[in-house]
C-alpha cells in the first residue's frame, strides 16, 4: 500500500526552514540553467525565424559566409534570368545583389566595440524581407548616402537614431529609419544601398552575396539546385533558411560553460538535497518504523521518501523559473560564429526551456532523495522504535 | 579539550552530514575559482613583457578589410618598430566542420614572423626548414599532438573565405606557454594561389622595441595612415584579444552572475546545515550553558563551527579545482579563446576567505537561536 502524499506535504509543512533552504538552493541551480538554456533558445530562435523559405540565398562555390563570398557582377543577370523567380511589385524578377561588410561600432554602455553587419541591397532587398517592418522614419533611397538600423542596433550603440550620421566606408551615412526584424538575424544590422556601400568600400563591379525570391518552395528547391548545378556559374545556391540554422554554431560557447557550470551547480545541489532528506530520515526514525509496524511494506516507505525529495525539488524548480521570468525578453548579444559581427538576440524561457528546468530539478532531488530514502526503507524496526 | 578541538570535532561530529555539506560547497567552490580564474586571465593578468611589446595594426573599421603589403615598410620605418609580420586569418577547415576541429590557421612570412612572435620556441633547423618549404607549416605542439602530425606530414586544409585548399607540409613545431593551438604557413602561398590576394595581408604584428616606445610608436603609426584609403588601428595583443571576448557579449555580469548564484548557493547549504546541527543538539547547548557558558561563548561557537565547515569544503574545492581548471584551459582554447588560467596563490587565497566569510555570515542565524535559547525548554527538549 502507497503512504498518501499528503503525508509527505504536511512533513515539508513542519520543517518549513529546512524545506524552503533547500529549495531555493536547488532553485538558485535552476535559475543558473534557464539562464543559460534561454540564451541559447532565444540564440536560436533568432538564427531559425531568420531567413524566408522562399529566398534563394546565393554564394562563391565554397564559401560559407555571405562576408567570405564575392562574384563578379556580370554574373548577375544569369541569376535574375533563372526560371522560378517571383515578380516584384514592379513585375520585374524579385532579385537583390547585395553587398556585406562588418564595421566596428562603441557599445553604448562602454563595454567595447562591436562588429556589426552592415548591408547594401537593391530595392527588392527589401521586399524579400517582408518580417522586417519600419517602425521610425522611413526607408533609405537608392543612390543616397543613407541607412536605416535595426532597433536593437538604436538602442544598444550611440550616433544610431534617426538624423545622426554614422560614419564609415568613406564618410559619412545619415540614418534615416529605424526598423524591427521581429527578434531575426537582421535585428543585428545596418542596411544602405548597394551601390553606395560597394563605392564607399571599392567593391565595385562584385557582389557578396545574391537573393532571389523563388515562386513556391519545389520551384526554391529547383532554383537552389540550378544555381550551383550551373558549370558556368561556380555559384553555390542555398535556401535562406538553412543559412541561417547553421549559424546556430554561435552558442556552442555558451552551451559548453552552460554544461560545465549546470552540472557543478547541480552536483552541488544534490549533496545539499541528501543532506536534508538524510536529516529527515534520521529525526523521523520511529515514526518511520511505526508505519513498518501498521503494514507499510519497504517499497512504499522508499517511494514515498524520494516523492519527498522530488517535491522538494519540483518547489525549487518552480520557484527558479518565477525568478527567471522577470528576464524573459531581455536582449543581449553575443558574436556570431560565421560573420564573426554581433548577434542580438533576446532572452527565451520557452515551454522547452521550462520543461528541460523541471527535469533537471527533478533529477537533483532523485539523486539526492534515493540513497536516504533507501536508509529510511532498510532501517530495523524495533531499534528505531527503541531510540 | 581545547574549545578549538571541541568545535572541530563538533563539526565533524555527524560524519555524514559534515561530509555532504562539504562536498555541496566544494563543488561550488570549484565552481567559484573557475570564474575567478577567467576573470583574472582576461582583465587581471598582466602579460608577458615581451607580449607587451607586441601591437597589431589592423583595419580601422574591419578586420574583414585587407591591409596593403607597402604598409609594411611603412610601418617598419616608424622609430621603435623592431619587426613587423604579416598575418591573415585564413580561417578553414580541417578534416570537416565540427567545432572540436576548429583551430586558427593563419598565413604568414616565415622570413620575420618569429622575430615578432619571440615567445614562439621553435628549433632553429625545423625553423630553417619552414622558411624554405613554401607549402610547409608551422604547428603548435599541443595541436600537433591532437592529430598526431609529425614533422614532414601532408595535410590539407579546405578553404571557407579564401577558395583555395591549401595542402602543407608540417616543417615545424613550436612549444608556448600557454598553448595557443595554431597554424602557420607561408602567406606567399596563398598569393600564388590566389592572384587578387596578392599584396595585401589581414593585419600587421609589430614588435616595439621597448614598452614605454609602444603607445608613442602606437600613435605615429596610426597617424601616418590617417589620410590614406585605409586607415589602421594599433593596439596591444591583449586589447586586440580582449575585443574578441568582448564581443562574445556581456561577459564581466555574466562571471559575476554565476558567482553570486554560487555565493548563495554556499550560503544556503551551510546554514541549513547549521540549523540541522543545532536543532539536534538543543539539549546540548541547554548543558553548556547550565555549566556557565555565556551567551557569547555559545554563539561563537557555533559560528566557528560553520566556519570549519566552509573553511573545510573550500579547501577540497579548491584543490579539485587545480586539475579541473588545467584541463579546461584546452578545450576553451578550441573556441579561439585566449585563457591562461592557473590556480593561483592569490586566487586559491580569495576563494578560501569568500568560504570563510560565507561560513561567518551562514553560521549567524542558527547561532543566534542557539545561543538565544532557554536552559529549561533546551533540557526538556526531547529530540
Amino acid at each position: 500500500m502507497a503512504i498518501p502524499i499528503s503525508y509527505n506535504v504536511r512533513n515539508l509543512k513542519l520543517r518549513k526552514g529546512l524545506t524552503i533552504m533547500t529549495a531555493l538552493g536547488i532553485a538558485l541551480t535552476v535559475t543558473t540553467a534557464i539562464f543559460l538554456m534561454a540564451l541559447l533558445a532565444g540564440l536560436k530562435r533568432a538564427f531559425v525565424s531568420s531567413g524566408n523559405p522562399l529566398n534563394v540565398l546565393v554564394l562563391r562555390k565554397g564559401s560559407e559566409a555571405e562576408l567570405s563570398g564575392g562574384f563578379d557582377a556580370s554574373l548577375y543577370p544569369t541569376l535574375t534570368s533563372l526560371p522560378g523567380i517571383a515578380k516584384d511589385s514592379h513585375g520585374q524578377p524579385m532579385t537583390s545583389g547585395e553587398w556585406v561588410v562588418v564595421i566596428v561600432l562603441p557599445r553604448k554602455d562602454g563595454t567595447g566595440e562591436v562588429n556589426v553587419t552592415v548591408r547594401g541591397m537593391m530595392p527588392d532587398g527589401l521586399e524579400l524581407r517582408p518580417t522586417a517592418k519600419l517602425i521610425e522614419g522611413r526607408w533609405f533611397q537608392p543612390g543616397q548616402r543613407e541607412v536605416v538600423v535595426s532597433k536593437s542596433i538604436r538602442d544598444r550603440f550611440s550616433h544610431a537614431n534617426i538624423g545622426d550620421t554614422m560614419e564609415f566606408g568613406k564618410g559619412k551615412w545619415q540614418v534615416v529609419g529605424v526598423f524591427d526584424a521581429g527578434g531575426s538575424a537582421y535585428e543585428s544590422e545596418v542596411w544602405g544601398d548597394v551601390n553606395q556601400m560597394a563605392t564607399d568600400f571599392d567593391r565595385q563591379g562584385g557582389f557578396s552575396s545574391a537573393y532571389l525570391r523563388a515562386t513556391d518552395p519545389i520551384a526554391a528547391d529547383a532554383l537552389k539546385n540550378r544555381v550551383s548545378d550551373d558549370q558556368r556559374l561556380k555559384l553555390e545556391g542555398v535556401l535562406e533558411t538553412d543559412y541561417y540554422a547553421k549559424q546556430t554554431s554561435s552558442g556552442a560557447p555558451i552551451k559548453v560553460i552552460g554544461i560545465v557550470v549546470g552540472v557543478i551547480m547541480a552536483i552541488g545541489s544534490s549533496f545539499a538535497a541528501m543532506n536534508t532528506m538524510y536529516a529527515a530520515v534520521a529525526y523521523r526514525g520511529r515514526e518511520i518504523a511505526t508505519l513498518r509496524v501498521i503494514g507499510f511494506s519497504r517499497p512504499s516507505i522508499l517511494t514515498s521518501f524520494v516523492f519527498e525529495s522530488l517535491l522538494i525539488a519540483l518547489l525549487g524548480a518552480a520557484a527558479g523559473i518565477l525568478l527567471m521570468l522577470p528576464f524573459n525578453g531581455m536582449q543581449t548579444g553575443t558574436s556570431n560564429a560565421v560573420t564573426f559581427s554581433e548577434v542580438v538576440f533576446s532572452l527565451q524561457i520557452t515551454w522547452g526551456v521550462a520543461l528541460a528546468a523541471v527535469a533537471f530539478a527533478l533529477i537533483m532531488g532523485l539523486v539526492g532523495g534515493f540513497a536516504p530514502a533507501w536508509h529510511a526503507a532498510r532501517q530495523n524496526i524495533l531499534s528505531a522504535l527503541r531510540s | 579539550m581545547t574549545l578549538s578541538s571541541f568545535i572541530v570535532r563538533n563539526a565533524f561530529r555527524n560524519k555524514r552530514r559534515s561530509m555532504l555539506t562539504m562536498l555541496s560547497i566544494s563543488f561550488s567552490l570549484l565552481l567559484l575559482t573557475l570564474m575567478i580564474c577567467i576573470w583574472r586571465s582576461f582583465y587581471v593578468d598582466q602579460v608577458a613583457p615581451e607580449a607587451a611589446r607586441r601591437v597589431i595594426i589592423r583595419d580601422r573599421v574591419s578586420l574583414a578589410f585587407f591591409l596593403p603589403a607597402y604598409y609594411r615598410d611603412k610601418i617598419r620605418a616608424v622609430p621603435g618598430v623592431v619587426a613587423v609580420a604579416p598575418i591573415t586569418w585564413f580561417g578553414g577547415r580541417y578534416l570537416d566542420d565540427r567545432p572540436e576541429h576548429f583551430f586558427a590557421q593563419l598565413a604568414t612570412d616565415p622570413d620575420e614572423y618569429l622575430k615578432v612572435a619571440s615567445d614562439k620556441i621553435v628549433p632553429p633547423d625545423q625553423l630553417k626548414a619552414w622558411q624554405q618549404d613554401r607549402t610547409g607549416a608551422l604547428v603548435d605542439v599541443t595541436l600537433a599532438n591532437k592529430y598526431h602530425w609529425k614533422i614532414g606530414d601532408h595535410i590539407t586544409l579546405q578553404g571557407t573565405i579564401f577558395a583555395v585548399n591549401p595542402e602543407l607540409t608540417i616543417r615545424a613545431i613550436y612549444h608556448r606557454d600557454p598553448p595557443q593551438n595554431g597554424l602557420y604557413f607561408h602567406t606567399k602561398y596563398l598569393e600564388e594561389a590566389l592572384p587578387w590576394f596578392k599584396g595585401q595581408a589581414g593585419w600587421y604584428s609589430a614588435q616595439i622595441d621597448s614598452a614605454d616606445n609602444v603607445g608613442p610608436a602606437s600613435k605615429q603609426i596610426d597617424d601616418m595612415f590617417r589620410n590614406s584609403p585605409l586607415q589602421t588601428k594599433t593596439e596591444s595583443e591583449k586589447a586586440f584579444q580582449l575585443g574578441f571576448v568582448a564581443s562574445l557579449g556581456n561577459v564581466k555580469a555574466f562571471i559575476l552572475g554565476i558567482c553570486g548564484a554560487v555565493a548563495f548557493a554556499i550560503m544556503l547549504v551551510s546554514a541549513n546545515t547549521m540549523a540541522m546541527s543545532v536543532r539536534s543538539r538543543t539539549r546540548e547547548v541547554a548543558v553548556l550553558k547550565t555549566l556557565g557558558f555565556t551567551r557569547r561563548r555559545v554563539l561563537s561557537i557555533f559560528v566557528s563551527e560553520a566556519i570549519a565547515l566552509a573553511l573545510a569544503g573550500g579547501i577540497v574545492g579548491v584543490l579539485v579545482a587545480i586539475p579541473v581548471i588545467a584541463g579546461l584551459t584546452h578545450s576553451f582554447i578550441g573556441f579561439g579563446i585566449p585563457l591562461d588560467m592557473h590556480v593561483k596563490a592569490p586566487t586559491a587565497a580569495l576563494s578560501l576567505l569568500v568560504s570563510l566569510l560565507l561560513g561567518l555570515v551562514s553560521g549567524c542565524l542558527p547561532a543566534y537561536n542557539a545561543s538565544r535559547m532557554n536552559i529549561v525548554d533546551g533540557l526538556r527538549h526531547i529530540g
